[in-house]
């Protein structure tokens, strides 16, 4: 068992570094561009507001030379002289990475003005956590329970539609559901509000209801085309060990069905349950970036794709370090919950 | 996992009514995909996002058959293109008469009307510009002089009902109407009875005459536009696009991606799986490890990037989504591998020495071809909403715009905002209808691999 412990943690921590390596390798040369060219208008910009640098020099060409030891100096303040590949550069970013220390970023700032990556991510944060993560909640009592009971009814009309809703809600796209209930239920019926950003400052008492209120649209689409899935998922489990021997063998002895479903069959079906569940509830904290994109929903996934559109590296980083983290962790949990459950999954023979 | 033969595989899959109906969806599918192809040629689909392109079409126009559940209909867009052409020589005079019919027959007054033409002519020659409205009145609409030229020259011009010299000339002609025009514009009138200012149903005729006194003076590409809040099978979109355009190639695109996304990832998942199981050991712990840094990366915000920085290409765009897709399946089909290769028939093929790529090809991979189908099958509308949601964040290539590209431009646009249902379903229905097929496919295929499901 330690040993397999061991060994998962050795992975995960491998797979952090290799997903670091490749954000950076990925988004490095574009950022340096980005950077220099911001050296440059920084300079130019200080002399310009400064005319009597200008004045000091006789000759154009002198002028132009100091600017461009001007600029020279600040990239190599900076670190930018060497490419972004060199292994200082990386070595450098990555050791600051693992301590937490993600700078600051290039152009995204927090709703309170701060520019450190750090403020930034641990705002967003707790809004996705609060969306998505409720929405998955939500999603795997439902699912569970609709499961276990079309379980019990396997062939019936409830167990139809459950099987049918969760195939046919598989196959439609969360956001374009999403425009669909923005359109109907935010100005074809003006019931929500179109935007999930609450228009009110946060300090004020009413935040919370507002929020909420704003949330329910989104969270009614997500439940809605998400525990259907779950609900099968659950049902398949259900099924599969409804044909084992011991329950066939207590159904023989005379306990009744609910009370087989519901604690015996229900615990054995919990290892893959769990797992799943683990593995969603960290997938949710991701946000689902085209979900925030089309409910405007201030969390990470429109942090991250905002970031992706105007370059920020920092932020992108950061958001992509704390992602692969939680999932990781929410890996490691199932992995270690499955080997509780199912013991033969430890000897890994 | 059980053997189940092909014929089996085959007489179970045609008893299932949702094979059935996701084969028949495919099939539709495959029709539409080929229509597109052959009606609508490639090159005007990749100027889907050149705006000239489309200059002729309304702008947000409704389907046209929402018309057949209206009482009171909303004016077609027409596009007419194919005048009645006479020719009348008097003398040195000669008169090339273009007309146009039109059945109007709305209660809403046309948008504007456009007549677009190319001439090839010399000289001076006049342009006349009239129409003959149902009541029997002849309104001149407009009298113009092309530009002089001493040679043979090709002159191209819009004649937009927006003109002054169009309203300047109906003023004139006031003493028709029973209203004031003062700021209605010209297709106001033009369309109006003449008691009250409301549209006035019938056959109107819409006269070109060009008079010159050369007798090789010609209008081809004569085109009369008369503006409507309907247009097409499917409608257009702010920019002017007929969106039946988009969603027919939309189909053979998204069958492309889906289909060559699910392939070559379960192709490869299956071989990297199997190899890895067969060989075992130390192979099997490096492979596998391999396998775990792949899956544990998470897929949409790295292919945000790579789209970003690399390259948004729909055929690099289906690399990607590959790679991310082949994780899970290379994950079963090791174990599956791992049960296969303790049987006797393989260990016999070993000791007769047979190469491993042999063995592999011909004793372990076909056994796993059933769920390589049904894994093709399921995997395929991941890959076509995986691309769709990626378009509509404003990723995808706009050389080859798909559904999903449509739904981005249709969020940009605030269609939702402005109630253009026929902007926002159809893309939707249409990757879910896709979608649907091959999970039905799927499902069936899972259902008879997995009989413990069935129950």
């Amino acid at each position: 068992m330690k040993k397999y412990v061991a060994t998962r943690i050795i992975t995960m921590f491998g797979v952090l570094m290799i997903t670091l390596l490749i954000t950076i390798a990925l988004v490095g040369s574009n950022m340096d561009t980005i950077l220099k060219q911001g050296i440059v208008f920084q300079v130019r910009s200080e002399i310009t507001e400064n005319p009597s640098i200008a004045e000091s020099f006789s000759s154009v060409e002198e002028f132009e030379g100091f600017i461009q030891t001007q600029i020279n100096q600040r990239i190599q303040i900076l670190g930018l002289d060497e490419p972004w590949y060199s292994p200082q550069r990386i070595g450098v970013t990555m050791y600051k990475i693992i301590l937490l220390d993600f700078g600051h970023a290039t152009f995204l700032t927090s709703d309170e003005g701060s520019s450190d990556v750090k403020d930034i991510l641990f705002e967003k944060l707790p809004r996705t956590v609060l969306l998505f993560t409720t929405a998955t909640i939500i999603i795997s009592i439902i699912g569970i329970f609709l499961g276990a009971f079309s379980s019990s009814k396997v062939g019936s009309g409830i167990d139809r539609i459950t099987s049918s809703f969760a195939i046919i809600s598989s196959s439609f796209p969360v956001w374009w559901i999403g425009m669909l209930m923005i359109f109907l239920f935010a100005f074809t019926w003006q019931v929500f509000p179109p935007r999930a950003t609450p228009d009110i400052p946060s300090s004020d008492p009413e935040y919370i209801g507002s929020l909420l209120y704003h949330m329910a649209l989104p969270l009614i689409t997500i439940v809605m085309i998400g525990f259907g899935s779950w609900a099968y998922l659950v049902r398949n489990f259900m099924v599969g060990i409804m044909q084992e021997d011991f329950i066939i063998a207590k159904k023989t002895i005379g306990i009744t069905q609910k009370k087989i479903i519901y604690t015996h069959a229900l615990k054995n079906a919990a290892p893959p349950i769990v797992t799943i569940l683990a593995l969603s509830l960290s997938g949710s904290l991701g946000g689902a970036i085209i979900t925030e994109a089309v409910f405007d929903w201030p969390g990470m996934g429109r942090l991250y794709f905002e970031a992706i559109t105007v370059m920020d590296l920092p932020v992108i980083i950061g958001a992509t370090y704390l992602l692969t983290v939680f999932f990781l962790i929410s890996i490691f949990i199932a992995d270690l919950l499955y080997g509780y459950f199912d013991p033969r999954v430890r000897t890994d023979n | 996992m059980n053997n189940i033969a092909p014929q089996e595989i085959k007489q179970e899959f045609l008893k299932s009514k949702m094979g059935i109906a996701g084969i028949v969806i495919l099939l539709t599918l495959g029709i539409v995909s080929i229509i597109a192809i052959i009606a609508i040629p490639i090159e005007t689909f990749q100027e889907w996002n050149n705006p000239s392109n489309w200059i002729e079409n309304p702008k947000v126009a409704i389907p046209i058959w929402i018309n057949i559940f209206l009482s009171e209909k909303i004016p077609e867009h027409k596009i007419l293109n194919e005048p009645n052409i006479k020719k009348i020589t008097s003398e040195e005079i000669e008169l090339i008469s273009h007309q146009f019919g039109l059945n109007f027959d709305y209660v809403d007054f046309p948008n504007d009307f456009i007549y677009e033409f190319s001439s090839e002519y010399s000289g001076n020659p006049l342009l006349q510009m009239s129409v003959i409205r149902p009541d029997g009145v002849k309104l001149n609409l407009l009298t113009t002089a092309l530009p002089y030229s001493n040679e043979k020259t090709v002159h191209s011009e819009r004649i937009f009902s927006t003109e002054q010299a169009i309203k300047k000339n109906l003023s004139l002609q006031s003493e028709n109407f029973e209203f004031e025009f003062k700021r209605l514009s010209a297709e106001d009138i033009v369309f109006s009875k003449t008691h009250v200012n409301e549209p006035l149903k019938g056959d109107y005729i819409f006269l070109i005459d060009l008079y010159g006194i050369n007798s090789e003076n010609r209008i081809y590409e004569s085109k009369l536009i008369v503006g409507g809040k309907a247009f097409g099978i499917m409608g257009t979109d702010e920019l002017r696009r007929d969106l039946a355009i988009g969603l027919l190639w939309g189909t053979p695109l998204a069958l492309f991606i889906g289909l060559a996304v699910s392939i070559a990832s379960v192709v490869a998942g299956l071989l990297y799986g199997v190899y890895a199981g067969y060989k075992g050991k130390k192979t099997d712990e490096v492979m596998m490890r391999f396998n775990d840094v792949i899956y544990a990366l998470p897929a949409l915000p790295f292919l945000i990037i790579l789209s970003v920085t690399i390259s948004n290409s729909i055929f690099v765009m289906v690399g990607f989504l590959m790679v991310f897709g082949w994780v899970g399946i290379a994950k079963v089909s090791r174990s599956m591998s791992l049960q296969i290769k303790t049987r006797g028939y393989v260990d016999a093929a070993n000791m007769m020495g047979q190469k491993d790529s042999k063995i592999i090809l011909k004793h372990i991979v076909p056994q796993l071809l059933p769920y390589a189908f049904a894994s093709i099958a399921i995997s395929v509308p991941a890959a076509i909403t995986t691309e769709a949601g990626l378009s509509f964040l404003g990723l995808g290539d706009p050389t080859f715009p798909t559904w999903g590209q449509i739904l981005h431009d249709a969020n940009t646009f605030g269609a939702a905002a402005r109630g253009m249902w026929w902007w926002i379903m159809p893309p939707g229905v249409m990757i879910a209808i896709t979608g649907l097929a091959f999970v039905f496919i799927g499902n069936a295929l899972d259902a008879i691999i997995n009989p413990k499901l069935k129950r």
